[in-house]
């Protein structure tokens, strides 16, 4: 049985039609990929399969369980962990509170111990800190730990936001275009590291992303959406030689 | 302690540089000590210095209010001052500042408990004898630990939530008459409860009870509140909070059976000193340990950005509710205090006006921290007692001065810095030279 699978999803935003009868199947331990030009909607598909947004019609099916309808925080403590496209991180906070509060769905010592200390909360804030420490030394920003994030340089922040993803130990992560805006060294980087998550942590990984290059190197699968509709999807070789998505990306004429 | 504070802003001018090297090695027991000494000496012989310096008495707030009505006393006034708070606690600090330094490298080996209770206890005989020399002292004394604790509660909601709430003078009141209906109702012979119930003696027993069944009472309010507003982000919260607070107060006016417009009085006088000062204690070590949790930082996450930590399992709506429940709680609590402080309340004491005052202190002290709202609620409370003889005029210095610190100091005094007791106790080193 896959671990995620979504049938059939479509979402109307009032009368226009932002996704069309979307299907997705990813199984443990795969890297896929979702391509497409600016506005196709790649984005709002994150969205509604992290619980941001309600589909209006279809299933997504998460470890054997419906997520459709759940709000977004039980839906990313079910396993779906993500990064954003324009770094949503917390600019007060330091870069350990980050990671560590991802681990919030997994504190169980509730109100009364965070109003009075108790010894219970001492020790899960105290393991989730060794667990937080051991995702920033994997990342390589350990030495950063106490710095507040928007004192860091774009790599960095992009780390902080890979390790906060991977600390609510997702089942699938989705990176939503985690190379945007870098400078080759970086993007050599973020490939080592996502190739690192794959190998080492098994994960499953979701990703869009503009630059063909990473894509072909690291999926196995692509599909490619245009105007909220898969138009192709496949290997990364069929995908390169797809006329439709030619025609997508470069325009009719160049197919000729 | 005037001085340490002027020291510590970021990037300090020479001389304040050299007085915090002057200064950096002394404890914060060492200064306590200091306290202790300079109001115990104030006691034995403060009148005679206060007559050999060509004063009345003895200044009772600093000097100012005589200052400001005799405007020729000042120079005795802050001579007296100096002489006997800052020359005196800079003294003994400076002096005591390396058995003291010894001390707290011991006790910072000990549970964390022991240290904090000796401070504090050092921290309240202070305030004990400085407050021994007139009620009035007691009274603005009482009213400022009260105003510690609205501030704070208050800087849940603006500050770690980033929300603006306006309904603090409203659950205030509801903590108040809350608090007194029980209190007046069992053990007070009452025009509107009729006789009291219970003997006097079990007083002291109930009104803890009392003060939380207060606290509840507001929180319950907030629910009211919370339910609507949260359910989307924006301005939402301050629109209906402001209402709220309105209709709190003509709610009280029009319910005859607590006194209406008239208010209600005769409350019994347990709010003394000490029992004040405990609740600010548990109410500081209570919201400080939720701030300082990875579930109060969720406010931060939230105020931040919501949708990211959605996305990182954080249950935003109920870290919200809860948060703004536990704030309304704490202004409960405040106003339950302060209704048995002054014995005696009415609608039109939680209007508008106290909550200019509450936003003030807020926004003054620093949003995002404890300290921020300790000095914010100090300050601006003794500074209104200090301006009290300008009468209207007050109106317009502390605004202006709210004014300045906007503009100089967008997010107040002190804001995002951590109460950290251990950090606060532990034995101080002389700061490195600074080229």
């Amino acid at each position: 049985m896959p671990l995620l699978q979504v049938e059939n999803m479509t979402h109307y935003f009032g009368g226009l039609r932002a996704v069309h009868n979307f299907n997705l199947e990813i199984e443990p331990g795969q890297i896929r990929a979702l391509i497409g030009p600016n506005g196709a909607g790649k984005t709002t598909i994150f969205n509604l399969m992290t619980g941001i947004y309600t589909p209006t019609e279809g299933r997504i099916i998460l470890d054997g369980q419906n997520i459709v309808g759940l709000q977004p925080h039980s839906v990313a403590s079910r396993g779906l962990g993500r990064t954003f496209q324009n770094l949503c991180l917390w600019r007060h906070m330091t870069v350990l509170e980050h990671v560590m509060m991802a681990r919030y769905s997994r504190l169980t010592y509730g109100l009364v111990g965070a109003f009075f200390g108790t010894a219970l909360r001492n020790r899960e804030e105290a393991a989730s800190k060794a667990k937080a420490m051991e995702l920033l030394d994997l990342m390589d920003i350990a030495h950063l730990a106490d710095q507040t994030v928007t004192n860091l340089p774009y790599g960095a922040q992009r780390r902080v936001e890979m390790a906060r993803a991977l600390a609510s130990e997702p089942k699938i992560l989705f990176l939503d275009e985690p190379t945007v805006g870098m400078t080759p060294e970086e993007l050599d980087q973020m490939l080592g590291i996502i190739r690192t998550l794959h190998r080492d942590l098994g994960l499953a990984i979701y990703l869009i992303e503009h630059r063909l290059k990473i894509v072909m190197e690291l999926c196995e699968r692509i599909q490619t959406l245009v105007f909220g509709e898969v138009i192709a999807e496949g290997t990364p070789e069929e995908i390169q030689k797809n006329p439709k998505v030619i025609e997508a990306y470069l325009g009719k004429e160049a197919v000729h | 302690m005037v001085e340490k504070n002027s020291a510590s802003p970021g990037n300090p001018p020479k001389r304040f540089l050299r007085l915090r090297q002057f200064l950096g090695d002394v404890p914060l027991l060492a200064w306590l000590f200091g306290g202790l000494i300079s109001v115990l000496i104030e006691q034995q012989v403060g009148e005679r210095l206060a007559n050999l310096l060509g004063l009345p008495k003895i200044p009772v707030l600093f000097g100012f209010m005589l200052a400001m009505k005799e405007p020729l006393l000042l120079p005795g006034a802050l001579a007296y001052v100096l002489v006997l708070y800052i020359l005196t606690i800079v003294l003994i600090g400076k002096i005591t500042a390396r058995p003291f330094n010894l001390m707290a490298a011991k006790m910072i080996q000990w549970p964390i408990a022991i240290p904090v209770i000796l401070h504090l206890v050092v921290l309240y005989a202070i305030m004990h004898f400085w407050a021994d020399i007139s009620l009035y002292r007691e009274l603005t004394l009482k009213l400022t630990l009260i105003a510690i604790m609205l501030t704070l509660s208050l800087n849940i909601i603006n500050g770690y939530m980033g929300e603006f709430s306006c309904s603090h003078p409203g659950f205030m009141s509801l903590g108040a008459y809350g608090a007194s209906a029980v209190m007046v109702l069992f053990f007070v012979n009452d025009r509107l409860f009729g006789d009291a119930i219970l003997p006097e003696v079990l007083g002291p027993f109930l009104f803890p009870l009392a003060l939380i069944l207060g606290g509840i009472v507001a929180a319950l309010g907030a629910l009211l509140i919370a339910i609507p507003s949260f359910k989307t982000r924006g301005d939402y919260l301050a629109i209906i909070s402001l209402a709220f607070m309105f209709i709190v107060k003509s709610l009280f006016e029009n319910l005859q059976f607590l006194g209406g417009a008239r208010g209600l009085k005769g409350q019994p006088d347990l709010a003394n000193l000490p029992t004040v000062f405990i609740w600010l204690v548990i109410c500081v070590w209570v919201i400080n340990n939720f701030v300082r949790s990875t579930m109060g930082k969720a406010l931060n996450a939230v105020r931040d950005d919501e949708l990211a930590a959605e996305a990182m399992t954080v249950n935003t709506r109920r870290t919200k509710m809860v948060a703004f429940l536990f704030a309304a709680f704490w202004a409960g609590v405040a106003g339950g205090l302060f209704a048995h402080t002054v014995r005696f309340i009415n609608p039109n004491t939680f209007g508008v006006q106290r909550l200019a005052e509450i936003l003030a202190m807020v926004y003054f002290g620093g949003l995002n921290s404890v300290y921020g709202s300790i000095v914010g609620a100090v300050s601006l409370n003794l500074l209104g007692e200090m301006l009290r003889p300008l009468a209207l005029f007050k109106w317009i210095i502390i605004p202006l001065l709210l004014i300045l610190i906007m503009i100089y100091r967008p997010t107040g005094l002190v804001a995002f810095k951590e109460f950290d007791v251990r950090k606060l106790i532990q034995p101080k080193r002389k700061p490195e030279k600074e080229v």
